[in-house]
């Protein structure tokens, strides 16, 4: 029964959200709305970190190697191509690909925390500073003129698949990104909750005793890790297609750190929190830029430290908690329901259930 | 000839330079296995540090040496009293909230001096090898470099301090039961660590543009010379550095400026899929 209670109530949030994404145009104004557009595609960015980082317990500092990947892969094809249906399969193709590449490197070399921050970190160094350095003519891919550091203006923006004269309107963009925002939430929510999602969790937990019932650690660390840089990709489209422009700032550390400062305001172990951290936190940085008092280095910086701290385990979950103190009766059964899966699968249901 | 002078001149400053730049962060992550990811800022302090006392009628000797040292000591003593003291033992947590206080530090050095270039005139004067020009400075950095190992090298080996601060390090809970107060040393082990970082800032003041986001430029080389060093925290980051420096010297002289960078990148990332303990997890064992 309680069981069946939380599928009805998940259906009516997933029907409630969808609801939300199609009737926002009518309710805000058209610079909200963009501003939205926007947080929606840095949301799809926070939560292809809070999957390898918050359930697969791998810590990349350098998630914006696949995310600028994603943004210039889209950018050079929507330029040579002038359509956006392929463009959009290369941003996740590509990135996924170069995820694999790495992560092969890096988890059949048995590297881990430290090291593999390290590597991470440099690689996208590498990338910026590679991309940074493209500019002159004879930078080009096709039509595409790489531009270093002052980066592609222009980008062709999405259209209707296999229409390109039909550019989308503002308010199908965000049609675009808010259900893709939607869709990939759902995708690891099924993913989390399937046989499969359990092995992630697993491994994160302990290695050894996943390898000890027949799992290969490194190879499910490497799936992964490549599903997350195909997630980062698609972040990367939809960001060039809400600005119509990408430059090597896209691989930035400063990115990188506020990436890891939505999660860890929002809850790590989560997929709710860091699309919660993510709106707010770059809800604050807007607002800070829009005055002069503050400076957005030291508000971030303070948050992070603060958080770190004061409240460790983020907002969400901590949201959570009170309520499920708050509400202790119907959820005691649940919780009893619980303690007869085995461990693991009940540590994933309990993250998966925020 | 005169040109092979200048390389190896070049690659010389370049080691020097790396290696004074990591010592402070290789001394508190060997002592105490925290990842300080503001030490770019820490770096950045001593630069302002050297700056803004020299523009006030200081010595610049005296503002590099003495001023920049102890002001980021202090603040690094600071530092670890709020902050770093409860993440001891959480590597990630450690390394989250050293990124915030970097921004932090970042913020709040935009908010007082502005988000302008400063500077300070290189001192001592320069010489020519055949055509080419050079500076005592590239020479007094390598010396520098050389006295600040033999520093480290004879505190830790042959002081009582050193024999204190090493036996905390291999096992702090037996040296707590010999009488040593372990939070002591860590939190002294920070400033000194700290107090380096501050000295390599005003060294590399009258060479480099000082702004608040200039730590940006050092920290990911010296977080990746140091991993790559391993855990021995002189032996390590010494051969780190004088590889990765050579790496990056070279590799600009035959290229760019921009892909001898991406050279050295590329060489920590084989360097540590190759020896994931780091150089001197395999070479130098037991070793300062």
């Amino acid at each position: 029964m309680p069981v069946r209670f939380s599928l009805v109530a998940q259906a009516v949030v997933v029907v409630l959200a969808i609801v939300a994404i199609a009737v926002i145009p009518n309710v805000i104004e058209l610079f909200a709305m963009m501003q939205l557009t926007l947080f929606a595609a840095m949301a799809v960015l926070a939560l292809s970190l809070a999957f390898i980082w918050g359930f697969g317990g791998i810590l990349s500092f350098g998630q914006t190697a696949f995310f600028g990947l994603g943004g210039y892969a889209y950018a050079i094809s929507a330029v040579n191509f002038q359509d956006s249906t392929p463009s959009i399969l290369l941003a996740i193709i590509i990135p996924a690909l170069f995820a694999a590449i790495l992560g092969y490197f890096i988890f059949f070399g048995r590297i881990s925390d430290v090291y593999l921050g390290v590597i991470t970190l440099t690689v996208t160094l590498i990338l910026f500073n590679c991309v940074n350095s493209t500019s002159g003519d004879e930078y080009r891919i096709g039509k595409a003129l790489l531009g270093g550091f002052n980066g592609m203006p222009a980008v062709p923006t999405f259209n209707v698949p296999f229409y390109p004269d039909q550019v989308l309107s503002p308010e199908q963009s965000w049609w675009v990104t808010g259900g893709a925002l939607l869709g990939v939430f759902l995708l690891l929510r099924l993913l989390l909750s399937l046989p499969a999602g359990r092995i992630v969790v697993a491994v994160r937990e302990n290695e050894v005793r996943a390898s000890l019932l027949g799992y290969d650690p490194r190879k499910v660390k490497l799936l992964t890790f490549i599903l997350s840089g195909a997630i980062a990709g698609l972040a990367g489209a939809l960001y060039v297609n809400w600005g119509a422009f990408v430059g090597p700032t896209i691989f930035s550390l400063s990115l990188s750190a506020e990436i890891i400062i939505w999660i860890t305001v929002g809850g790590l172990g989560t997929l709710l929190g860091p699309v919660v951290g993510c709106v707010l936190i770059e809800y604050i940085v807007a607002y800070i830029g829009s005055q002069q008092a503050l400076n957005s280095n030291l508000v971030l910086g303070a948050v992070l430290v603060v958080f770190v701290l004061l409240l460790p385990k983020g907002l969400v979950p901590t949201a959570r908690d009170l309520l499920m103190r708050l509400v202790p009766a119907p959820k005691a059964k649940e919780q009893l329901a619980e303690e007869q899966v085995p461990p693991s699968a009940a540590a994933s249901h309990m993250a998966g259930a925020e | 000839m005169a040109l092979y002078l200048i390389v190896a001149l070049d690659v010389l400053n370049g080691i020097s330079l790396l290696f004074l730049l990591c010592l402070g962060l290789a001394i508190i992550f060997g002592m105490m296995k925290i990842i300080n990811l503001a030490h770019g800022e820490f770096i950045m302090l001593g630069a302002y540090a050297t700056v803004i006392s020299a523009n006030a009628g200081v010595n610049i000797w005296i503002a590099m040496l003495v001023v920049a040292p102890l002001f980021v000591g202090l603040v690094g003593l600071i530092i670890e009293r709020c902050l770093i003291r409860f993440l001891y033992g959480r590597l990630v947590d450690s390394m989250l909230a050293t990124w915030g206080l970097s921004l932090l530090i970042i913020g709040i050095v935009t908010t007082i001096y502005g988000n302008t270039q400063q500077g300070v005139p290189t001192p001592l004067g320069g010489f020519s090898i055949g055509s080419y020009q050079s500076s005592y400075y590239t020479l007094f950095l390598a010396g520098m470099a050389i006295a600040m190992m033999a520093l480290v090298y004879g505190v830790m080996r042959y002081t009582r301090l050193g024999l204190i601060a090493r036996a905390t390090m291999q096992n702090p809970a037996m040296a707590a039961t010999l009488g040593v107060n372990p939070t002591r040393v860590y939190m002294s082990t920070f400033a000194v660590g700290a107090a380096v970082t501050g000295l390599a800032g005003g060294l590399v003041a009258p060479v480099s543009g000082i702004t608040p986001g200039m730590g940006g430029a050092y920290v990911a080389k010296a977080f990746m010379t140091v991993v790559g060093g391993g855990a021995a925290m002189l032996s390590g980051t010494m051969s780190a550095a004088s590889l990765f420096g050579a790496v990056n010297q070279v590799g600009a002289y035959f290229t760019t400026p921009v892909y001898g960078e991406v050279l050295v990148f590329t060489a920590a990332i084989v360097l540590i899929r190759l020896l994931p303990q780091g150089i001197s997890g395999r070479f130098f064992k037991g070793n300062l």
